[in-house]
């Protein structure tokens, strides 16, 4: 009885996500907007309320983030991130604080309160590493020279993520100013005994993990990472930073392995994680916060290519890869809903969420169309600059 | 020339170099073993003009063929093989046991039925070599005879 309602409506759901996820190829865009509005369609005030599946898709949501993480981390070793800390410190904080102030301010001026205008601070302030990458690669801009500057910068957010997300949901748990002082520093000194495990003795842990057959490898590897992030949920650390560091502690040795063995699982939870997210948000909401989520988009933009100008200026790149540099920065996603989600689910203002999904909504589709254009502009540029240079010289 | 290397963190490594006219090339290696030739452009020094995907192997054959003129020396001259015969110049390598003995030695033609019909060394040929021919290591020894008797010449004269 129950489990046939479960499993039609988990089956039309996945499925429907499938369909969802090949428009999105045919139309070049990244697939997290259409499974937030996938989402949103049938969710609670949508078109089809569903309720039988809630439960798990609540825990698949969950286990949706703990992947997402768990194989960014994978992406970096500790290697790449210390070298880009070190080169390009000063880009990551412009960044941060550049795109973080405006949604910062947003949130106060709608009287989410200060644990909502942090929560707008990252919401605002991180690109989606995921979007952006594949934009590089679709545009065949992988080789240009401004582009190691713009994963730079993705690979330092996502170590500010690390940073931020504890911090974050130390805030969102503490009722009072001491006690919310007390458990980010309880936080922090987690996080930074995690770092110098993985750093230090991430061989150990790749060691611990790797052994026998790749399905034994895949079945340590996912259990590790929910442990942990179980673990790093209960030190109010956050699950999502948990993976993440355990991802960093395995990316030297195992990464190319399990790296195409989890990419499945990841693309299948994550997409179930968008749509929750989706089905938890009242379509009602939107139109409330549409004019503010349209100026954070215009302010968004602005500060992506501010952020991506200085950061190609100081590689030494000409002024059409500094445009080209911001526009790829500027696309929002998976990081902005792995926020508003757990704001939400803290009790921050409901208006939160909507504004952080019609956000997101924009960015996501706005931002690889506006990379794209950052093209044929550079081109018409560079053309112009010729012209010039030959009017002069006669 | 200078090899520059950059690390594209989540993406893998691109080596770039500028050729003597002035033209930038370079290769993406991704972790996944696909491999992205580059071709910059002359306009916008930062930006690619041509991006090419290979896998694996399409970048190996590119490689062979960018590194190694013999391949497409011998595809050319397979067109002007007589039809049962064929010809093949066969490098003698370091290992070889024949490194430093004679063409008698290796008794090509009683133990093959394929002839040496010439010698290639430093760029000089050497027509009908004598059977008191030394070889030496890098050699690149002109065999005629049966697809299966060139064959059978490579076998011995790598292994003997």
């Amino acid at each position: 009885m129950h489990t046939a309602a479960l499993l039609i409506e988990l089956g039309a759901i996945i499925f429907g996500l499938g369909l969802v996820g090949r428009l999105a190829g045919r139309l070049g865009i990244s697939p997290v907007p259409l499974y937030l509005l996938a989402g949103l369609a049938f969710g609670a005030g949508g078109v089809v309320p569903l309720n039988a599946p809630e439960g798990f898709l609540e825990a698949a949501s969950e286990i949706g983030v703990v992947m997402l993480l768990l194989l960014l981390g994978l992406e970096y070793s500790a290697g790449d991130l210390l070298g880009n800390l070190r080169r390009q410190a000063p880009v990551g904080v412009l960044d941060l604080f550049l795109n973080g102030l405006p949604g910062a301010a947003a949130g106060l001026l709608l009287g989410f309160g200060p644990v909502g205008a942090l929560a707008m601070f990252g919401i605002t302030a991180v690109s989606s590493s995921g979007i952006v990458a594949k934009v590089l690669a679709d545009l065949g801009r992988l080789g240009n020279r401004e582009t190691p500057s713009v994963l730079g910068i993705l690979v330092l957010e996502d170590l500010g993520m690390a940073v931020y997300l504890p911090i974050l949901t130390a805030v969102l748990a503490a009722s009072g100013v001491w006690e919310a002082t007390g458990s980010v520093l309880i936080a922090l000194a987690c996080l930074a005994v995690a770092l110098v495990v993985a750093l230090r003795w991430g061989r150990f842990v790749s060691k611990f993990v790797s052994a026998g057959s790749s399905e034994v490898t895949l079945l340590r590897v996912l259990g590790l990472a929910l442990l942990v992030a179980g673990v790093a949920e209960r030190l109010h650390v956050s699950a999502a930073v948990g993976a993440f560091l355990l991802g960093i502690s395995l990316a030297s040795d195992l990464e190319e392995e399990t790296h195409h063995r989890l990419e499945p699982l990841r693309d299948l939870f994550a997409a179930v994680f968008f749509v929750s997210f989706g089905l938890s948000t009242d379509p009602g909401s939107l139109p409330p916060v549409l004019l503010p989520a349209l100026g954070l988009v215009v302010v968004g933009v602005l500060t992506k290519l501010v952020t991506g100008w200085v950061a190609a200026k100081r590689a030494g790149i000409a002024v059409p890869g500094r445009v080209r540099a911001g526009a790829a920065l500027i696309p929002r996603g998976e990081f902005s809903i792995v926020i508003a989600g757990l704001a939400t689910a803290a009790g921050v203002d409901a208006r939160l969420a909507a504004l952080a999904a019609a956000y997101v909504l924009a960015m996501a589709v706005l931002g690889p169309v506006l990379a794209r254009f950052a093209d044929p502009w550079a081109r018409a540029w560079v053309r112009r600059q010729r012209e010039r240079a030959a009017t002069t010289a006669r | 020339m200078d090899l520059e290397e950059t690390k594209l963190p989540g993406v893998g490594l691109r080596h770039d170099f500028t050729t003597a006219r002035g033209r930038r090339i370079g290769v993406i290696s991704t972790r996944g073993g696909e491999r992205e030739l580059l071709v910059y452009s002359q306009d916008d020094p930062d930006a690619c003009h041509a991006v090419v995907d290979l896998d694996g192997d399409e970048a190996e054959v590119l490689a062979e063929l960018l590194g190694q003129p013999r391949v497409i020396e011998r595809l050319a001259r397979l067109r002007e093989q007589i039809e049962g015969l064929a010809t093949e110049g066969i490098y003698l390598e370091d290992g070889s046991p024949f490194v430093g003995r004679t063409l008698a030695d290796a008794a090509v033609r009683s133990r093959t039925g394929a002839s040496v019909v010439a010698l290639v060394r430093n760029g000089e040929v050497v027509p009908s070599p004598a059977p008191s021919q030394r070889f030496r290591s890098g050699d690149k020894i002109v065999v005629v005879g049966t697809q299966e008797g060139v064959r059978a010449t490579a076998e011995l004269l790598a292994h003997g």
